[in-house]
């Protein structure tokens, strides 16, 4: 297909200053680290401590790691856009580099950042919190987080190869098929999402199987965290959208490989279709990666206002009732694109039904605090905050699925704000304060909260600096994706204190991570295993957690399990009541997740360049790794009584 | 901290392998939906012919119906290795599979010689919307049975290295699963993209 005769600067992408400094910051990164491991023999330490490793909260940490150096490139992205943005008539981008970077920076901020956190938080959180050793299929975890790791790498690549993709963060045709769209931008697209979505999928179906049958005796589904049922609610959807976005893709994919006519504009093909699947897993997507953020704000309510929930049940109830309206709500995305007015108005009314269940929960939250003895650490700080973003979000996505009004909105910078508002203040924030009130339990220190504050305000404010303006800037007719506009328009004023907004959330997060720095060396060590005064199972076991977490499982009797415990057992009995451990069962680490995921990386990064060979070399690789493991059969090792025994008092849990 | 009495049989290896089951069921759940999505995509386009090739001018009665009698035996042989795995007959249960992977063999063969022959006479999948969605659903079915094939061949393996144990048995049932689900989805292309397509 046209591609056989690639020269180097085909190859590579060229002429841009810009693009040369990263490409030699990639470079000398990448070699200095090569050049640690190898110097501190490290290499070992890596493969079997971290690359081979099953352990869920490892993977979780991993994930974590990916997902902030996601967050930081996301970011970036974001700084450029607005800095071209500042003025009228800037030339600091071009408008093919602009088009470039709305859409690295809307893909990777959702893929391969909200939901790789989002996984971070899964992996390290529930399974301590359900009272389980492990999630119920630990190698496939593993292969979950390098199909993550490698497809968000071979989009990253495109960067210095190839060349981005340009057609925005949902690669609408006829704009991605190969007639507007020739070069590989696309392709590293298709396959950086497919690959690392197939690790989602996995996932969804890895935590539904870890919630429904891992729980530890006792707890039945109505005493569970509110934190796992956000997981669970958030799987259930992951189940039900994600194949969807793995046949979409597959179909654009055969649209510019095969030539075929689904999308196109030729054959007999119909774009508007891909634009409805595209919704049907886009919109759930948005409830997928908001609803484990209410778990986390749940969970901070109680703990820090040391008070049970208000109305548990009808928080479960709000998140199924949401997760099943989510699916219900897509063509709010295309009001515009003439369906006709019955269709709009069925669907303005479901997309306007969702406050409710939300509106629900955000009065339970403020029902919880209300006369609740509040103590004001960070995560409690993100979550109080995250109730006016909130808010103000929900509101203006009320008034966006008025659907006559849309016409009006459609597009514009109000619809920006309106998005950023709700996928800042409310699945960011969310996960950062999951991130503050975890991390403890995580690593065995706590964050240096005067830093943490530093970085909260300059977050908060540049927060409403960035997109409050922008509403305005809806209204006055600004569209998105423009690269440039001119003094004629009055725009001028209120980008610039969008972008000043913007920097200063920059600023939150250079903060963050010197806070993680500082901490690692002066953070306050957390000794008890439960720093905050936790209300459930996770706080009950040493920071960090020992690698087959629980050496009994606990019985659990009422919600808030450990809550109920402290409340019945003085201080010293504390789990050290007389104990007779049991062998443990664990699965034993293993390479061919790592492994398997680098052949997916060779068949995307093959089919990408349309070289055929290498990427049906790199399936043919999958299908052995795969092979390869069928045929083992030893997968488990069991931990023999002393070694508990040794363990457990080492972390002070006997006498 | 109270303790569960039976923590050990909770977590042991038995549950182990009914936990893989019950994941793979909720597997064959994404899968029914990545089939219904093609289906959806299929009945939307199927008239979309661009004034090339109908249905009705392409797929040959016997063909299809040929192909469907293979499938279903193969259905009904695989649920034989399923018995003659809980008379314990490890035997028979090789060679009962060995007869559906035979069957699954002549379906794709069949499938393939049908696509190939259709490519010969300008029915390929650039050629119009109708076409694109009929190669990518069947195609998509006849590659979820070839995968079946290559497992089924490593399953009859470990068979003989294993014989009969825990974990050969679970991965018996879920192939079992898996190849009655190929099946049910055949009847559906059989019913929406064939004999809707001759009528
Ligand atoms: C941290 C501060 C952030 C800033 C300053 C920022 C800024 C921007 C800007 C300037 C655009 C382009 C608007 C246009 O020209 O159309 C944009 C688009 C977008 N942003 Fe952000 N963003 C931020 C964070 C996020 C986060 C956290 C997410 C998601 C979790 C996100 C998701 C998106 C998406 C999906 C788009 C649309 C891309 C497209 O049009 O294809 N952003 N953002
Ligand atoms: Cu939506």
């Amino acid at each position: 297909m046209g591609n056989g005769n690639l020269t180097a600067s085909h190859f590579f992408v060229t002429g841009d200053p810009l693009i040369y400094s990263a490409d030699a910051a990639i470079i000398l990164s990448v070699l200095s680290i090569l050049f640690f491991l190898t110097r501190c023999h490290k290499w070992g330490w890596l493969w079997r401590e971290w690359i081979t490793s099953v352990d869920h909260k490892k993977i979780g940490i991993m994930y974590m790691i990916a997902a902030m150096l996601m967050l930081f490139r996301g970011g970036v992205d974001a700084l450029l856009m607005r800095t071209q943005l500042a003025l009228p008539n800037l030339q600091f981008l071009r408008a093919q580099h602009y088009d470039e970077i709305f859409t690295t920076h809307g893909t990777i901020m959702i893929l391969f950042m909200a939901m790789p956190l989002m996984f971070a938080l899964f992996n390290i959180v529930v399974p301590l919190q359900i009272g389980a050793r492990d999630v119920a299929y630990p190698f496939l975890n593993a292969v979950s987080f390098w199909l993550f790791f490698f497809g968000a790498m071979l989009f990253n690549l495109s960067f210095v190869i190839g060349g981005s993709p340009d057609a925005g963060w949902l690669a609408y045709p006829p704009l991605s098929e190969t007639a507007f769209s020739p070069g590989p931008g696309e392709n590293f697209y298709i396959w950086g999402i497919q690959i690392s979505g197939i690790g989602s999928l996995a996932t969804g179906i890895n935590f539904v199987a870890t919630i429904l049958k891992m729980r530890a005796p006792g707890m039945k589904l109505m005493r569970m965290p509110l934190f796992a049922w956000s997981v669970l609610s958030s799987s259930i959807v992951i189940i039900f959208a994600f194949p969807v976005l793995t046949i979409t893709l597959a179909l654009l994919f055969i649209d510019r490989f095969a030539g075929a006519h689904f999308f196109g504009m030729t054959g007999g093909a119909n774009p508007m279709m891909y634009v409805n699947l595209i919704w049907m897993w886009g919109h759930p997507e948005v409830y997928i990666v908001v609803l484990p953020a209410f778990g986390v704000f749940s969970e901070v309510v109680s703990t820090f206002a040391k008070k049970r929930i208000f109305g548990y049940k009808s928080m479960v109830f709000s998140m199924l009732i949401i997760s099943v309206l989510s699916f219900f709500t897509w063509v709010h995305h295309f009001f515009t694109m003439g369906a006709g007015a019955d269709v709009n108005a069925f669907f303005a009314v479901t997309t306007m039904a969702i406050a409710i269940p939300t509106g629900v929960k955000v009065f339970n939250w403020l029902f919880t605090l209300y006369r609740g003895r509040i103590t004001m650490a960070s995560p409690m700080l993100w979550t109080i905050s995250f109730i006016p973003a909130f808010v103000v979000g929900g509101a203006t996505g009320v008034m966006l699925a008025v659907a006559p009004a849309d016409y009006q909105y459609h597009n514009s910078y109000f619809l920006i704000a309106h998005f950023h508002q709700v996928l800042i203040g409310g699945v960011v924030f969310g996960y950062f304060a999951g991130l503050y009130y975890w991390w403890p339990k995580m690593f065995g220190f706590q964050l240096d909260e005067r830093l943490g504050k530093w970085a909260f305000w300059l977050w908060n404010i540049g927060f409403y600096v960035c997109f409050m303006p922008q509403y305005a800037l809806g209204f006055m007719g600004m569209t998105r994706r423009v690269y440039t506009y001119g003094w004629d328009l009055g725009w001028a004023p209120l980008n610039f204190v969008s972008t000043v907004g913007a920097f200063l959330m920059g600023a939150g997060f250079v903060f963050q991570v010197w806070q993680i720095l500082y901490s690692i060396r002066h953070g306050r060590r957390d000794l008890t295993g439960d720093p905050w005064n936790g209300r459930t199972l996770e706080w009950s076991m040493p920071s960090p957690a020992p690698y087959y977490n629980f050496a009994q499982i606990p019985q659990v009797k009422d919600r808030d399990a450990w809550w109920m415990e402290k409340q019945q057992m003085p201080e010293e009995g504390r789990g050290n009541t007389a104990v007779k451990y049991e062998p443990i069962h664990m699965p034993k680490n293993s390479g061919i997740p790592f492994v398997m995921a680098v052949f997916w990386f060779i068949a995307g990064f093959g089919f990408t360049f349309h070289w055929i060979a290498l990427g049906i070399a790199g399936l043919a690789g999958v299908g052995m790794s795969l092979l390869a493991r069928s045929f083992q059969y030893k997968m488990e090792y069991e931990i023999p009584v002393e070694e508990i025994q040794r363990v457990e008092a080492s972390m002070g849990r006997i006498g | 901290m109270q303790h569960a009495e039976a923590s050990h049989e909770q977590i042991g290896h038995l549950d182990h392998e009914a936990l893989k089951v019950f994941g793979f069921w909720i597997f064959l759940v994404t899968d029914c939906l990545l089939f219904g999505t093609l289906f959806g995509v299929f009945v939307v386009l199927r008239s979309h012919t661009d004034g090339g090739p109908t249905g009705k001018e392409l797929f040959e009665i016997p063909g299809f119906v040929a192909e469907t009698f293979i499938l279903l035996t193969s259905s009904f042989t695989s649920g034989i290795a399923t018995l003659a795995m809980n008379q314990g007959n490890i035997k028979r249960v090789i060679g009962w599979l060995i007869v559906t992977a035979l069957l699954g063999l002549a379906f794709v063969g069949l499938e393939v010689s049908e696509f190939t022959k259709m490519a010969m006479e300008g029915a390929t999948i650039s050629r119009s919307a109708f076409l694109s969605s009929f190669f990518t659903l069947v195609g998509t079915h006849g590659l979820h049975v070839s995968i079946g094939l290559v497992w089924m061949t490593a399953l009859m393996i470990q068979l003989r290295r294993h014989g009969m144990n825990a974990v050969t048995r679970r991965k018996m049932t879920i192939i079992g699963l898996y190849w009655h689900f190929l099946d049910a989805v055949w009847i559906f292309l059989f019913t929406v993209v064939y004999l809707m397509g001759v009528m």
